[in-house]
């Protein structure tokens, strides 16, 4: 549909908040707990933290959290009966104050959750959730987006955009059906004037490389070992980067529980050794050098090859997380640089 | 609360309180039936971690008996467990689990009395303490 | 910092060793969502004389370095001068004491406050360095660990509870860990699966104290495991109530001498056993 542009003060969005209240439909956005700020369950609007640059972690957990339930299985006189997770007892869910980047991530994860065969359970959380975004006033220096095809106020993947243009007021773009029901019958909605410029009030960020060179480069450099080896000596092969990256969508299956209990799908990493370990005791990448290539290779090589989509948005929270400080965007740009 | 059965868990070294349980019996002493008694070689073998697997699939109350200082059959297994439960006990109530529920002994092969003692005195006082529901839970999801 | 980087270029000339392990410059500013110490400094591996002039060491230089000496990559690039501070000198000697390195396989290049500078050849200069140190808590420290006893059970329950139920199972802690090295861990042991994968409740607590258990005796309080936490949960409390706990019950320090037996591998005869019926 054609982007619907309005004008929303605070007071219209606190409404806004207690209708989706009153509609049973949960809401999570950015809160701070203790000294992080990171996606909760919230009713009001007060308790909604929108100055940080970023959460901690990503906005993927509403749709892919980092543990689920696929089905229940009960085992009875050498029986096995199954009970699949009720897929209308997901919750309709508001995601409020995402950056844009976090909304183009959904993109991603669509692409690998529903290649091949689709994943039902992610696919209905997904139908089950209207993404309200909004745009970033500023960056630091481990944002990107717009290296990565985003930006700080890009709508792709948003049901509605939200710029702030003054103090509590904000320029609403409604871009798809669910954001036009989101708004719903809510009064105080004003049609937005021509002369609200939305560009002055976004965060200025210039590309930091050029995209269409890093998929080249990197199957160019596929085998250079040395250079992998070198890229990433402080690597210490934890899971950070992943755990809180909005598009890495690896996962593991456990059944817990017995005889009885639940098949759960969980997190997983390729940063970690035992990721590819086989059960005849040979790994296919033994060295952390090897990890980590495979990590830029699948964001920026096999992701837009396979699935003709990024597998990163230019978030910068791995960089963020990086207890050693490997810094993405560096990386990615001095693998475009690197003489062939 | 007055009807509540606590599960109580006790791990024991093969050589003395195994024996020592054994004794109970052939002794004809009655003593709570709500323990399960699993053996091992030693105490020096008891793992942390199969404590907290006993709370997790449900036990309410451990117990970790083995031989008396110097009579390991190993003849320092006991000593390393002594440490080990030291710390692990200052551990756990740091974290804020209720360390009456892990009763740590000796009963050697002829404290036959003794083990029916330790057990009944064990089981009194986790039914006192109620089941231990707050680790039990923690099988749940949690998150989601 | 000009000693620093003299030093390494007479000993990457001289042959002596093949690389530097110290600081360099990190990226950028510190970043806005973490309000823990945000390390700007990183890891770097000289092993060119020209480059030596990029070794720095502020107050931003907090990351224990003598976790790279487990690492077989940089074991590969052969033998090492590890810039050090006062917890990687103790993190060296722990290492030694357990078997993992040797003087073959290293030199420190003691780092202190002050940007003072002490090459130690060899373990036995190491052990010497660090017994000039105060190595024990810090009454900053204690008074931390007390606050936290002094709550009731359930308020300290409910505290881990909630820093617990926000762990990912990432394990940046154990990555960041120098002594951490086990190359199967035992959250990799899963026939059968030892320690819950998911990171939910029981799964977090099984891990997180499987941690602490596992450092007891040895752990050297660098700090990278809370430091590392991309959640920020305070784990280093965990450890440093357990080295309290084996001062206090054993009196035993970690890494301070290279040949020495653990504190959790070896026993008194009187060691306390007032909780044992």
């Amino acid at each position: 549909m054609e982007s619907d542009k309005k004008l929303i003060g605070r007071s219209e969005l606190e409404k806004l908040f207690s209708q989706w209240q009153s509609q049973g439909t949960r809401i999570l956005a950015p809160k701070k707990n203790n000294d992080t700020i990171d996606f909760a369950l919230v009713t009001t609007l007060a308790e909604v933290s929108l100055d940080q640059v970023q959460t901690v972690q990503s906005a993927k957990t509403s749709v892919f959290p980092r543990v689920e339930e696929l089905f229940s299985f009960t085992s009875r006189d050498g029986r096995v009966v199954i009970r699949e997770r009720d897929r209308n007892a997901l919750p309709a869910t508001v995601l409020f104050g995402v950056r844009p980047c976090d909304a183009a991530a959904f993109a991603a994860l669509k692409a690998i959750f529903t290649w091949d065969s689709p994943d039902d359970l992610f696919s209905a959380r997904m139908e089950k959730m209207t993404v309200i975004a909004v745009s970033c006033a500023r960056a630091d220096a481990y944002c990107f987006c717009t290296s990565v095809g985003g930006g700080p106020g890009a709508t792709a993947g948003s049901d509605m955009l939200l710029t702030e243009t003054g103090p509590g007021e904000y320029l609403a773009e409604i871009v798809s059906e669910k954001g036009l029901m989101a708004v719903g019958e809510t009064s105080g909605l004003r049609p937005c004037p021509a002369n609200v410029n939305k560009e002055a009030h976004l965060a200025k960020l210039e590309p930091a490389f050029a995209r269409e060179k890093v998929a080249p480069a990197l199957a160019r450099l596929f085998d250079d070992a040395a250079f992998w080896a070198e890229q990433s000596l402080r690597c210490l092969g934890c899971g950070a980067c992943a755990y809180v990256c909005p598009t890495c969508a690896c996962f593991d299956i456990q059944d817990e529980g017995g005889g009885s209990g639940q098949r759960l799908r969980c997190w997983d990493s390729c940063g970690f050794g035992l990721f590819t370990l086989h059960t005849s005791g040979h790994n296919p990448r033994p060295v952390q050098s090897q990890r980590w290539r495979q990590r830029l290779m699948h964001k920026f090589a096999y992701m837009p090859e396979r699935q003709q989509v990024l597998g990163c948005v230019g978030c910068g929270r791995c960089s963020r997380a990086c207890p050693v400080d490997m810094n993405i965007l560096e990386h990615v740009r001095s693998i475009t640089e690197a003489k062939p | 609360m007055s009807d509540f059965k606590p599960r109580i868990v006790a791990f024991v070294c093969n050589w003395c309180t195994y024996a020592g349980a054994d004794l109970t019996g052939t002794s004809r002493m009655k003593y709570s039936p709500q323990v399960t008694i699993i053996r091992f070689p030693c105490t020096g073998r008891i793992d942390f971690m199969l404590l907290l697997k006993a709370f997790a699939n449900g036990a309410d109350g451990i117990i970790v008996s083995g031989c008396h200082p110097n009579d390991c059959h190993y003849s320092s297994g006991n000593f390393h467990a002594r440490r080990r439960w030291i710390v692990f006990r200052a551990l756990l109530d740091f974290l804020g689990i209720d360390v009456r529920r892990v009763q740590f002994s000796w009963v050697s092969a002829a404290e036959g009395a003794k083990w029916a003692q330790l057990v009944n005195a064990t089981s009194e006082s986790i039914r006192q303490l109620g089941p231990f529901s707050g680790f039990h839970r923690l099988r749940g999801l949690g998150v989601e | 910092m000009e000693t620093l980087a003299n030093i390494a270029r007479e000993l990457l000339a001289a042959g002596t060793v093949q690389t530097v392990i110290g600081y360099g410059h990190g990226s950028g500013e510190a970043a806005l969502t973490r309000t823990h110490t945000q390390t700007q400094a990183r890891a770097v591996f000289i092993r060119d004389v020209a480059k030596a002039g990029s070794l720095i060491f502020d107050a931003s230089c907090q990351q224990n370095l003598a976790v790279y000496l487990m690492k077989p990559e940089v074991r590969r690039l052969g033998k090492a001068a590890l810039v050090a501070t006062p917890a990687a000198l103790r993190t060296i000697l722990q290492l030694a004491a357990e078997n993992q390195v040797s003087d073959h396989d290293l030199l420190a290049l003691a780092v202190n406050g002050q940007g003072e500078v002490a090459l130690l050849a060899t373990l036995a200069a190491i052990e010497a360095h660090v017994a000039a140190l105060d190595n024990d808590l810090k009454p900053g420290e204690i008074a931390e660990l007390q606050k936290y006893a002094a709550l009731d059970l359930e308020q300290r329950r409910q505290f881990w509870e909630e820093q617990f139920s926000r762990c990912l199972k990432c394990y940046a802690c154990r990555g960041a860990c120098p002594l951490c090295y086990c190359s199967r861990c035992t959250v990799e042991c899963n026939q059968p699966q030892w320690i819950p994968v998911p990171a939910h409740d029981l799964g977090n607590l099984e891990w997180n104290v499987m941690r602490a258990m596992h450092l007891a005796g040895r752990c050297v309080n660098c700090g990278d495991c809370s430091r590392a936490c991309p959640v920020g949960i305070p784990l280093h409390l965990l450890n440093q109530k357990l080295i309290s706990e084996v001062l206090d019950n054993f009196d035993s320090r970690s890494g301070m001498a290279a040949k020495a037996d653990n504190a959790m591998s070896t026993f008194k005869p009187d060691d306390p056993e007032d909780f044992i019926r």
